[in-house]
């Protein structure tokens, strides 16, 4: 860990410090339907859409209907994209003629990109075509994560509303969250990547003559010369970051030079992964009255993206104790500790800074490949996962798991102190609770039984596997946790791209979106009716430090209690063997 | 529900021709117009022929180039199959990957140690880089194969070492297919 690091990680924590503010007062005022200074450009816009789509902009919707509208459009975009990967080699923009995709692939990629997971099972480069990229894949990294603000947005509507039976319109919310946060972000983004040297373009792939071509070796071909794919990347790589999407246009994804040429393009690509996540928590603060229940959420965030980050960070300058002859310390000419599966502009720091990053979210972009970190380093993007990616958080679907864990955390300091909990004016009850623990346990009952049917199952399951030993385990676990909360990272080395593993992911991340998404839509439409109780002397605040620390505790105990024996059959297990100077 | 059903096909119609084709070709239009050069890849062109890309990597292998780092994209810096080993710290194919590929960078030199970067391979497998401390641990052998002295061939490297953005970001790196060109170069127009 060297001083220069730390002073890049401090950079980037500053920013969205100050930017928390601003970008949420931004939103609020955009879901409100308050005037901004985007509205004489997008306000037309918005008429044209709703009067094409004959969507009536002045319905309010109960929950029930608001979560009908929303299963009816993922189901009708993901066919669409269905059918778009299907039939790809017969539409245009597919310079390199390259085939329909295959069923089983085809669907767990629409699946995979309707739920705002972008786990990819293949090689994009070689497998999706310039418009299946553009018009399917990027298309979804804008809805998915309108669609998540719109249901973080709903939540924080039950809150605020009293006795009221609806909680907005879903194609409202949907187009605002589009056109007024994503669009304008993408946009402006998308060009400063390109000015960087993010590739913008339609070009057929190039081919380059080796400036040293390569003579056959035992195991390799004679190499003369290098195919460099081309393609619309800056336009994708924007709201893939944005949207906390994460689906690269490259397999490499955020590693490729093409996609992350240079350090500043990487920070850059970091912070419009956390912008929209921390804005969020000063949008509850705003929209719910209470300005400060929104900053000691941030605050509960902040303690565990610090604790990931720096146990990730110390984890990857380590020396891998295996190798001998080589030079692993950091010093003025090298940044030392495992590279292996990094890349040389990020280094340590950067490396250890996205993989926190992209698994605090729900983003799942990364820049180096977490298969390779340090058992440690590597136990950190799982937990980030684990703990339900409410650090900071995918757009929207961060802030409403974190409330999920704040009516936890209030109802268990009712239950200490012997009250009905309340949670800023809205009692907590029983439906409120039940509700939240669905929430809870829907998660770790989906991955928990398909990594264990997946280690059970030789053929299936087994085969797939890059690596042997505990890390074979953390490849399976890692799999299944990133589809169900919806990730999208991987620890690459696993083969998915076979039928058991494409059909249970694809099964993994619609269940980890929609199952957990409508428990959140009955808690909101619960709350929306309830009265307004004043606080009184026994109401437990949520806006102090001891809040804050109880949130961490509730988070940290649910998944420490859930997912500490299998941690410690993998990553744990494999540290203290490598250590020991076992190799597998 | 079935009033739903359309207008999500009506939603999902009308809102694909705005992200999906609207937003990337406007994208498009303004990089090919001011960005031209990085929008398409930054390629170096030498009499009309593709040399490479400034920002993808190529293999190099014998005494005379500096050598770019292991790669796992398909058989070597395939720029149509990015990718890293996934090989995991634990790994018996990794530590042996990793010995063969010291042996090869020894034979050549002096010996010592070898600079961790120049013996694993990337997360893309076109890294483009190494660091300094990889370009300065072929120097001898690079000077030697070429009958250059040493000095010149160190002088080189700091030429082409691109240092941190605002002396703060990312990490102090040599871009080996420009480091190599320029040797070729340097060679030819003494």
């Amino acid at each position: 860990m060297t001083t220069n690091g730390w002073l890049q990680i401090f950079l980037f924590y500053s920013i969205i410090l100050v930017a928390t503010k601003p970008i949420g007062l931004y939103m609020a005022r955009v879901f409100e339907g308050e005037r901004t200074w985007l509205d004489p450009i997008l306000c037309p816009i918005e008429r044209l859409i709703y009067k094409l789509t004959g969507v009536d902009a002045t319905e309010e919707m109960p929950w029930t209907v608001y979560g009908m509208a929303m299963l009816a459009f993922s189901l009708v975009s993901m066919l669409v994209l269905y059918l778009i990967e299907r039939t790809q080699a017969w539409l245009p923009w597919n310079p390199q003629h390259l085939p329909n995709v295959p069923a089983a692939l085809a669907l767990n990629t629409a699946a995979s990109f309707t739920t705002n997971t972008n786990w990819q099972a293949y090689t994009p480069e070689t497998t999706m075509s310039y418009l299946t990229q553009m018009a399917g894949l990027a298309y979804h990294n804008f809805t998915s994560a309108a669609l998540g603000m719109a249901v973080a947005l709903v939540l924080i509507r039950g809150i605020s509303r009293r006795e009221h039976k609806t909680l907005g319109n879903f194609w409202v919310d949907m187009t605002r969250a589009t056109l007024w946060v994503l669009l304008p972000g993408a946009l402006v983004l998308a060009l400063a990547l390109v000015s960087q040297g993010v590739i913008q373009n339609f070009r057929p792939y190039d081919t380059a003559k080796l400036v040293q071509p390569q003579p056959a070796t035992q195991t390799t071909p004679a190499i003369t010369t290098q195919t460099i794919a081309q393609g619309p990347v800056a336009s994708q790589e924007a709201i893939k970051e944005l949207g906390t999407n994460g689906g690269g246009f490259f397999n490499a994804n955020s590693a490729h030079p093409f996609e992350n040429p240079t350090p500043l393009t990487n920070f850059l690509e970091m912070l419009a992964i956390f912008l929209i996540p921390a804005g969020f928590t000063a949008t509850l603060g705003r929209l719910t009255g209470s300005p400060r229940h929104g900053w000691a959420v941030f605050a509960a965030m902040a303690v565990l993206f610090f604790a990931g980050l720096t146990t990730a960070y110390w984890a990857e300058s380590q020396p891998n104790p295996l190798l001998h002859t080589v030079d692993q310390r950091a010093s003025k000419l090298q940044a030392g500790g495992n590279m292996e599966g990094k890349e040389v502009r990020f280094g340590i720091v950067n490396s250890a800074l996205f993989a926190t990053v992209t698994t605090d979210t729900s983003c799942g972009a990364v820049n180096s490949m977490h298969d390779s970190f340090m058992p440690l380093g590597g136990l950190v993007p799982l937990t980030n996962m684990l703990l339900g990616e409410v650090i900071f958080g995918g757009v929207g679907a961060g802030l409403y798991g974190m409330v999920i864990f704040v009516v936890l955390a209030v109802f268990i300091a009712g239950l200490m102190v012997g009250r009905t909990p309340e949670y800023l004016g809205k009692k907590i009850e029983s439906y409120d609770v039940k509700m939240a623990m669905l929430y809870i346990l829907i998660f770790p009952l989906i991955i928990l039984s398909f990594a264990a049917a997946s280690v059970l199952l030789p053929n299936l399951g087994l085969s797939s596997l890059n690596n042997a030993g505990p890390h074979g385990l953390s490849e399976i676990l890692y799999a299944y946790t990133s589809a169900t909360g919806n990730n999208g990272s991987a620890f690459a080395g696993l083969n998915a791209n076979t039928n058991w593993y494409n059909l249970t992911l694809a099964f993994a991340m619609l269940a980890g979106r929609f199952l957990m998404i409508v428990p959140v839509l009955a808690i909101a439409g619960n709350l929306a009716g309830k009265r307004y109780t004043p606080p009184s002397v026994g109401t437990f605040p949520v806006t102090t430090p001891l809040f804050t620390v109880l949130l961490v505790g509730v988070i940290l105990i649910v998944g420490a209690l859930t997912f500490f024996p299998v941690l410690s059959l993998g990553p744990v297990l494999e540290h203290l063997l490598l250590r020991a100077g076992h190799s597998f | 529900m079935q009033k739903l059903l359309i207008i999500s096909l009506r939603y999902t119609l009308v809102t694909t021709l705005l992200l999906g084709l609207g937003y990337p070709m406007l994208v498009t239009l303004i990089a090919q117009h001011v960005w031209k050069d990085q929008a398409n890849g930054q390629l170096i062109v030498q009499n009309g022929t593709i040399l490479g890309s400034h920002w993808i990597g190529q293999p190099f292998s014998g005494p005379s180039y500096f050598h770019s780092r292991p790669s796992a994209a398909g058989n070597g810096y395939d720029a149509t199959a990015s990718g890293g080993s996934n090989w995991s710290p634990s790994s018996q194919k990794l530590v042996d990957r990793i010995s063969a590929s010291v042996k090869n960078e020894q034979t050549d030199t002096a010996g010592g140690p070898v600079p961790i970067d120049l013996v694993t391979a990337s997360a893309s497998g076109l890294d483009p880089d190494i660091t300094p401390a990889a370009a300065e641990y072929q120097a001898s052998r690079v000077a030697q194969a070429r009958g250059l002295p040493l000095n010149q061939v160190e002088a080189l490297i700091q030429k082409n070492v691109t240092e941190r953005e605002f002396g703060l970001l990312g990490e102090r790196r040599v871009n080996v297919l420009q480091l190599n060109l320029a040797l070729d170069q340097m060679q030819a127009h003494p």
